[in-house]
């Protein structure tokens, strides 16, 4: 049984291979309500694999996942969609969940998208489809959302806007967030909790720690140790003795 | 009214081509129409069965339908050869077998140009029944997996990381696959069931922007295609499933055409 009820997800030592190929291996971490917990990693380090085990997508997989919940909002990194499929941004956003009309043009107000509602989705641009992406996962409310570098494509200004965004949104939905991201900036002023991944767990902790951590340094160089370390974490809440969250 | 055959070929026609509407947009949405084309082929198995246990015909076609499409799900597990060899391999010998095995029932006249493109003077009053409660059932089931089935044909790890289940939704769909193909044997034949179900699809698709308007246009196709196909069938004296066909080919042809006009009024 769940013994916090806060935990949305957990993964005790899980890990996912291609015959003998290890993708990712013995990885365990936790994310409860209201917390953002990032991946961050180079390139193949089984970050994605990771969220996928989360997600549930990958179904032979060592170790455990305990899901506790099925409301989940994804935006995965690469998606192929066959664009001969004749789909407006509106059919999109109804997708896994019936909507109402109300909460699609929130929600595509919120990622500035708005506009779009009844294109094509073959005709969008590629920033473009990242914000409807976005939108779609936040629209049906979620517990859980899994954001695979959500911002790729997005314009500078834009990037900010929709990471201040999600910050926003897991304080009002209370919702769970694992990021994966390569933007060490923009993310870590807003983690909770980082998890540092090459093929297995280098280090976790709160982005602080893990900044101080030598096997972090060793992996992205003194320089990004810098650049996390810049960030105090701040709290606009605190957890209390029950798991409980308060607001400051 | 029923005892007129041509009443009883347009009311099959019609109840086939609701059905084949929705499920043709799903044919070509998942790039399934040599899938289709395989459990067609593999029908001719299921008629010859029917003849020799005296069962009857959409019940055996349905059986030996779904057990190639099993077939199918185990071989690609189990060998390295792509899809569409795999299809191919099974629709041409299932085909094969069926046309060696009608050799051997010499005691059975089969009327093979009826079976492979359809035959309006062989709907009875039972097909009719089949059809229209078999019709709406697997219409029933479509709705049902509508969703997980729409939503991982976009994208499947949307649909799955989402807790939608397409691994159901898609076994599912295959049987209702083998399903329409049984109950629309008769009518359009075996060789031309495939393109019953992607041709008023494909023209629906040139004048749709949404999944949904796509359905609806589908189902429209088809059923003129069917009023068109059998009034030309009956006039000229040709076959039910090629004049049906041909029909909906003549839509798509038209669908083009509109296509080009609002091309010239945009610019």
């Amino acid at each position: 049984m769940n013994s916090n009820q806060n935990i949305l997800v957990k993964l005790n030592q899980a890990g996912f291979r291609i015959k003998d190929k290890w993708l990712v291996k013995g990885v365990s971490l936790q994310i409860e309500k209201g917390q953002i917990v990032t991946l961050i990693g180079p390139n193949g380090s089984g970050k994605s694999t990771t969220a996928k085990i989360a997600l549930g997508i990958y179904k032979n997989i060592d170790g455990e996942v305990e899901k506790y919940t099925n409301k989940v909002g994804y935006v995965p990194q690469k998606i192929s969609i066959d664009w001969t499929l004749p789909l407006r941004v509106r059919d999109f956003m109804v997708l896994t969940e019936n909507l109402k009309d109300e909460d699609i043009n929130e929600a595509l107000s919120l990622t500035g998208v708005i506009q779009l509602k009844n294109k094509n989705l073959g005709d969008l641009s590629g920033g473009e489809f990242q914000r409807v992406l976005i939108a779609r996962a936040i629209s049906k409310k979620p517990d859980l959302l899994v954001l695979d570098e959500p911002v790729q494509g997005v314009d500078f200004t834009g990037e900010i806007a929709l990471y201040k965004l999600i910050k926003k949104i897991t304080d009002e939905l209370n919702c769970g967030i694992l990021l994966i991201s390569h933007d060490l900036h923009t993310v870590m002023s807003a983690t909770d909790h980082v998890v540092c991944l090459n093929g297995h767990v280098c280090c976790s902790g709160s982005p602080i720690d893990v900044a101080k951590n030598n096997e972090y340094k060793a992996l992205f160089g003194e320089q990004a140790s810098q650049i996390l370390s810049r960030y105090e974490h701040r709290h606009d809440h605190i957890h209390t003795s029950k798991g409980e969250i308060k607001k400051n | 009214m029923l005892d007129d055959f041509f009443i009883r070929a347009l009311i099959a026609g019609l109840g086939v081509a609701i059905v084949t509407g929705p499920l043709g947009c799903f044919v070509i949405w998942r790039r399934l129409s040599y899938f289709g084309d395989t459990l067609a082929h593999s029908a001719l198995l299921g008629v010859t069965l029917a003849y020799s246990l005296e069962l009857n015909i959409a019940f055996s076609v349905f059986i030996i339908s779904s057990l190639i499409a099993l077939i199918l799900i185990q071989l690609q597990k189990r060998t390295n050869l792509p899809g569409d060899a795999l299809l191919g391999l099974l629709a041409h010998s299932s085909l094969a077998v069926g046309l060696v095995v009608i050799g051997f029932l010499t005691f059975i006249r089969f009327d093979i140009m009826g079976l492979l493109f359809g035959d309006i003077l062989a709907v009875t009053v039972d097909d009719l029944l089949i059809i229209w409660i078999g019709g709406p059932l697997i219409l029933l089931i479509l709705r049902l997996i509508w969703k997980p089935l729409f939503a991982s044909t976009v994208n499947y790890e949307l649909a799955e990381a989402e807790g939608l289940n397409p691994d159901r939704a898609k076994a599912v769909f295959t049987i209702l696959m083998a399903g329409i193909i049984a109950i629309s044997i008769k009518m359009v034949g075996l060789l031309l069931i495939t393109g019953m179900l992607i041709i008023p699809a494909a023209m629906a698709r040139n004048i749709s922007s949404s999944p949904q308007t796509m359905v609806i246009f589908s189902i429209l196709g088809g059923l003129l295609s069917v009023v068109l196909g059998l009034f030309t069938s009956l006039e000229f004296n040709t076959s039910s499933g090629p004049s049906i066909i041909a029909a909906s080919l003549f839509l798509f042809i038209l669908s083009l055409l509109n296509i080009k006009q609002s091309i010239k009024l945009k610019n």
